[in-house]
């Protein structure tokens, strides 16, 4: 009896993969435990056990083939002295053609951008990951004060492969692993930013940041306010934020609402390829300390990113995804790929969103919502963390102060439900704000149904 | 000597061959720190300065020991008790002075109050309010002088108090690892803030603490300025040739209560006169000059020239406008 081999899931968020290597060729005699495959998932290179006996009848994809989803077979396994089934030698084409899926492209629009002087002339297709790893790589090349710490930035490449490389072109004195203590060296970056260097600090999350929130808070974010102006500190700390997949409550939290309530910090949660790039370049040229907030769940998605190493985006811009006239739908991070798939769906029903792309969070970039806001009438805000006292809580707050009387609707919120994060899948999938939810939202400010 | 100080534990160099121009310094600078100490005191019974008010008498040796064996580019970072090392980093006491009664021409125009100064000029980093976080801030700032092939070191002063918090440790850890040019000075004055070190710590001295991480330690008389020197030189010495951090651990004694409002209930007022009687840093130290051919007089010129100084300090701190308004939104962050 064959056994199909399927694509592992080897992380939590992983949904696909590349086959990089076959460590096995068809004929091979396997036991269990043996090695056949590298498999390059979104956070590492690692190999692949036969998890049977037998004998690899048929390897189903070659070396190399990329976005292989989990769970499609990669193999067959054959007891000894079987032979390939007819049956299923006529399958395997059937299967290849719907394994190997295209990367996620988004195309979009840029009708409000103003990047002053700047006119990107190419634009190349690249992961979120590869665009953070490109804005490091292409400003510690530019600035010797800029270096990276880290748990595991340097010789594992990178908890989630974001800093990979660097190690090999920078070496140990500006890639830096640090023990797991971050309290520690999120303390030493900020030391070592008082003295004019430009620390890049890597959180593998932003939930273990809370162990060194106070160095954050008291000493990054208020030290130029209480120094007469004296002490800057330019550093980044970075890392992703918010949901994964299955992680449960201490590694699900979005704290973009706690950083942003602190003066002296400016927090950034970018989306795309392109935010990711520009975005992380200007946050390491900016001298104030900055949170940047990245997703896990974004780091593998493709997007046309301009591919000009003078490429910067302003921080305190958002931007407009796409124009609309009914509702303005505000979203930043994750919540904005989810709000322009909202935006398909509502436009079938009638309903022209705009999407805004906050981008930074602080400072906020009222004008560009209150705008839109006068012209749509009616707002909905998405965002992952928890609604009570979060960004849109606080959007709304500014939307009322400032043009309350061009509303036709209350302002909406969608966020993640009031619960610490689930960890079985369908409340999980409930606790978090679906596309569903966007277009629900919409369709109640428009008084539709 | 005082009563927790097991002599065996304690390094004094009994030769006295110093300089006896170094030895005017030592005191001019520690009798300028308890004088200006004792003026913010009075102010602040005045009302002129408001807020948390740590005082630094009885501890000065500690630091003008230290600082004497600072270079150019070396820099400082403390805890909120940092009036002493500020006037030590030889920043201008009417700066001081007027960031204690929140004027506009206190070093941070003040908006930082007594806890949170600070002068890159004279590589003083501050200053910091929240209990042990300069303590990785300086490794942060040992980071740079090694990163920049710099000669120089880093002095991060904590006291018994913040030698329990967590990112001490990790500190040590990294600064360790790292080979780091730092030299933690835990000024161990017996009390966080009413709780007495036996009360609060396990173990013997805190200083022990840093082998554990292959740190170099000296447990040091602190109210011995001389001593003090003698450590730090050593200290200097180790962290500039790139052998990593050194930990000193200066036993040493503050005369006032924990902050202004503190009437420290919790030792009797006999074991503070003991210590004022028998270890004050000033008074022995004043008795080595005296020895060694100084004048009664001159000293006596050197402490009014000193209280002069003090004086001006508060008349200027006092006479020096509150922060305009627009100052409120001001250097929130750089534009």
């Amino acid at each position: 009896m064959s056994v199909e081999i399927l694509m592992p899931a080897l992380s939590p968020s992983m949904e696909e993969g590349t086959l990089s290597k076959w460590l096995v060729k068809e004929g091979d005699q396997v036991v269990s435990g043996d090695l056949i495959a590298e498999i390059e998932t979104d956070k590492a290179t690692m190999e692949v056990e036969a998890v049977e006996d037998g004998k690899i009848g048929k390897l189903l994809v070659e070396e190399g083939d990329q976005a292989i989803k989990v769970n499609t077979p990669i193999a067959i396994l054959l007891n000894e002295n079987e032979e390939l089934p007819n049956e299923v030698k006529q399958i395997i084409d059937e299967k290849k053609e719907k394994f190997v899926t295209s990367t996620f492209i988004v195309t979009s629009n840029d009708s409000s951008e103003k990047l002053k002087n700047i006119t990107p002339l190419n634009y190349k297709n690249i992961t979120v990951r590869e665009a953070l790893r490109d804005a490091m790589s292409e400003e510690m090349r530019l600035d010797n004060n800029v270096f990276i710490m880290g748990e595991e930035v340097a010789e594992y490449q990178g908890a989630y492969k974001v800093t990979q490389g660097l190690l090999d072109e920078f070496g140990d004195k500006r890639v830096i692993d640090t023990p797991i203590t971050e309290h520690g060296f999120a303390g030493i970056g900020v030391g070592a930013a008082f003295a004019n260097l430009k620390p890049i600090v890597e959180f593998m999350t932003f939930n273990f940041a809370m162990q060194a929130i106070d160095q954050i808070i008291n000493s990054a974010a208020k030290t130029l306010y209480m120094s007469g102006g004296q002490m800057g500190c330019p550093i980044v700390f970075r890392g992703p934020n918010g949901a994964a997949s299955r992680v449960g409550a201490q590694h699900s939290h979005c704290y973009a609402s706690w950083y942003a309530h602190c003066p002296g910090l400016k927090v950034i949660a970018p989306w795309s390829s392109e935010d990711a790039k520009g975005l992380l370049k200007s946050a390491i040229r900016d001298p104030n300390p900055i949170i940047f907030l990245e997703n896990e769940v974004l780091y593998g998605q493709s997007f046309d990113c301009p591919d000009d190493e003078n490429f910067l985006i302003p921080i305190g811009k958002a931007k407009i995804e796409k124009v609309g006239s009914d509702v303005t739908i505000v979203a930043f991070s994750i919540m904005v790929g989810k709000a322009l798939e909202a935006a398909k769906i509502l436009k079938d029903n009638g309903i022209d969103a705009e999407v805004i792309n906050l981008r930074t969070l602080r400072p906020l970039d009222n004008e560009t919502i209150l705008n839109s806001v006068k012209k749509t009438n009616r707002v909905v805000t998405c965002e992952e963390g928890f609604p009570f006292s979060g960004i849109g809580a606080e959007i709304s707050a500014v939307i009322s102060e400032n043009v309350f009387d061009w509303l036709d609707a209350p302002v909406t919120r969608v966020t993640g439900k009031d619960v610490p994060m689930p960890y079985a899948a369908n409340l999980e999938k409930l606790a978090l704000p679906q596309v569903d939810d966007i277009v629900n939202a919409c369709k109640k400010v428009c008084y539709k149904n | 000597m005082k009563k927790n100080i097991s002599k065996k534990d304690i390094n004094i160099n009994p030769n006295l061959n110093y300089d006896i121009n170094l030895l005017r310094k030592l005191y001019k600078k520690m009798l300028l720190i308890r004088r200006f100490e004792e003026k913010a005191g009075q102010l602040y019974g005045m009302g002129q300065i408001g807020g948390f008010c740590h005082l630094y008498i009885g501890q000065e040796a500690v630091v003008v020991g230290i600082q004497s064996v600072q270079i150019e580019g070396d820099t400082v970072v403390t805890s909120y008790r940092d009036h002493g090392h500020m006037i030590a980093c030889d920043m201008d006491s009417k700066g001081v002075m007027a960031e204690l009664t929140g004027r506009i021409d206190g070093y941070s125009r003040g908006k930082g109050g007594s806890m949170h100064m600070f002068s890159r000029e004279k590589g003083f980093f501050g200053g910091h309010g929240i209990v042990g976080a300069q303590v990785p801030i300086g490794a942060g700032l040992a980071f740079a002088h090694k990163y920049n092939s710099t000669n120089n070191i880093s002095i991060a002063y904590f006291g018994d108090g913040a030698a329990n918090q967590g990112q001490v440790y990790e500190t040590y850890n990294i600064a360790s690892l790292w080979k780091l040019p730092v030299i933690f000075v835990i000024e161990n004055n017996e009390y966080g803030m009413g709780t007495s070190v036996k009360r609060a710590s396990s173990g013997n001295n805190l200083a022990e603490r840093g082998k554990g991480y292959g740190i170099k330690f000296e447990i040091v008389d602190g109210m011995d300025v001389l001593a003090v020197r003698d450590a730090s030189e050593r200290a200097a010495e180790h962290c500039r040739a790139g052998k990593g951090p050194f930990i000193l651990e200066m036993k040493t004694y503050r005369y006032r209560g924990h902050s202004m409002s503190d009437p420290a209930n919790y030792r009797t007022r006999s074991e503070v006169d003991q210590i004022k009687k028998n270890s004050d840093p000033i008074e022995n130290l004043k008795q080595i000059l005296l020895k060694s051919g100084v004048t009664e007089d001159e000293l006596k010129l050197e402490n009014n020239k000193i209280k002069e100084t003090v004086n001006e300090a508060a008349i200027f701190a006092q006479e020096s406008p509150e922060p305009s308004i627009d100052e409120l939104f001001k250097d929130i962050t750089i534009n």
